[in-house]
């Protein structure tokens, strides 16, 4: 039997992580496009589009991502596709990310006071344009803190992949578990590489968030 | 897609899905209270509490904050027992869910704290309350009226988010759907059926917590 040093657990674990950070980073990126999308219907004219938008944001909200993994896992492998680990957690977790930033930035959208869209309409502009050149540049101000601080609950969801066979970080801890039997060392460890990755995110969020004053600004 | 459809499964398989259902119900009834309670105790240490404490409560809110959920349960059902600490499922479920949500609960009623004017704090004292009523009366009440909302989301989120005690064989929803698409191989329409199951709680668990905070913080002079 091989013995595995602190340092070959530690190895393993790290190079796992990079496949948090991927996936992280695909889920993110993809999600906030996607959740674009979704804002634009949500807050647009036409009521079919909100309604649509609302009805996936809320399916998205309130149901549990492990769900989400499970259904495009299975339900993808209908369409005949052979559906590897990977595709499943990246589908599931871009459309769930999508919701909750479409979310968050219907927020910041209706923060903007109403005269706003009022005044920029008055100039003859369109939805696109008061959009482009009213509404977004001063939504985006607000919506940076709270889109930072939502990041960390993608590097936390990307765990649950681990449960459909994807091997990241976590997976990659209850594999280096069952080889060495030292559950509490490893799965300390891999809290604390979570930890790495998150803390930052988290720590930032709240520093853009006193830097830019907007939770604070009405009083 | 010449897939078909089969729900034939779903009469016979009832029995499981609610004890599923029951036991997902309990964990995050035990687990809201109990969490939502700790939370309150966490954010109290902050406010007031003693200096030694509030170093150690804010680290255990980061650390909770900044690691998944899976993890935190893999922790304390594989983890702790090499350092003799030993619980069934259930209990480790439960008390990763507590431990969670009082992390979470902890960071917005301090939210609803600071958003409490010091003045009343004072204002308290000059009453004649002790620290402690002063704290309850003045200053948790109206802060726990003010998040309510935010802090009812927090418990709808953690009860989403306890699929996934299924993965240290808690016999919740999550793990009822497992078993029963082991045996029907059906596996997309089973979880379907418990998705729109976990969509139902939400929504249920939502006005369940909208109406507690109807009867507990009735609209009166304070606002």
């Amino acid at each position: 039997m091989t013995e595995f040093s602190f340092w070959d657990i530690l190895r393993n674990l790290l190079l796992a992580a990079r496949w948090t950070v991927v996936l992280s980073l695909v889920s993110f990126i993809g999600g906030g496009i996607v959740g674009a999308a979704l804002l634009f219907l949500r807050i647009g004219g036409q009521r079919w589009a909100r309604l649509l938008s609302r009805g996936y944001i809320q399916l998205f909200q309130g149901t549990p991502l492990l769900m989400q993994l499970f259904l495009a896992f299975f339900g993808l492998g209908l369409f005949g596709i052979d559906v590897p680990a990977w595709l499943a957690a990246c589908v599931a977790l871009i459309l769930w990310t999508a919701a909750f930033l479409a979310e968050i930035w219907r927020g910041c959208v209706e923060s903007i006071a109403k005269g706003q869209w009022e005044a920029s309409a008055s100039l003859g502009m369109g939805y696109l344009q008061q959009m482009r050149y009213v509404i977004l540049p001063q939504a985006l101000k607000v919506a940076v803190p709270p889109t930072v601080g939502f990041s960390v609950q993608v590097v936390k969801g990307t765990a649950l992949t681990s449960i459909i066979g994807f091997v990241e970080l976590s997976k990659a801890g209850s594999i280096v578990t069952n080889a060495t039997f030292q559950p509490f060392t490893v799965y300390g460890l891999v809290a604390l590489i979570y930890f790495a990755l998150c803390w930052p995110l988290s720590k930032s969020s709240q520093l853009l968030e006193r830097k830019l004053n907007v939770a604070h600004r009405n009083h | 897609m010449t897939y078909q459809f089969d729900f034939g499964w779903l009469i016979e398989s009832l029995p499981v899905l609610f004890k599923g259902i029951r036991i997902t119900v309990q964990l995050i009834l035990i687990g809201a209270v109990f969490g939502v309670a700790l939370g309150i105790a966490c954010a109290w240490v902050r406010a007031l509490g003693p200096k030694w404490l509030k170093p150690v409560v804010a680290a255990y809110v980061e650390l909770i904050r900044n690691t998944p959920f899976l993890i935190q349960l893999f922790f304390i059902f594989f983890g702790l027992p090499s350092l003799g600490i030993r619980m069934s499922e259930l209990s480790a479920a439960n008390l990763a869910m507590i431990v969670n949500l009082g992390a979470y609960s902890c960071e917005i009623i301090r939210a609803g704290i600071q958003a409490t004017p010091r003045g009343q704090f004072e204002a308290g004292a000059s009453l004649a309350m002790t620290p402690f009523q002063a704290f309850w009366y003045v200053v948790l009440v109206p802060a726990l009226q003010r998040i309510w909302p935010a802090l009812s989301s927090q418990i709808v989120i953690v009860m989403l988010g306890s699929a996934v005690v299924s993965q240290i064989a808690a016999e919740d929803l999550t793990f009822a759907a497992n078993f029963i698409q082991s045996r029907n191989f059906r596996a997309f329409e089973t979880y379907t059926v418990s998705t729109l199951i976990y969509l139902a709680l939400a929504i249920l668990l939502r006005q369940l917590l909208a109406g507690l905070g109807w009867m507990l913080f009735p609209r009166k002079a304070s606002r």
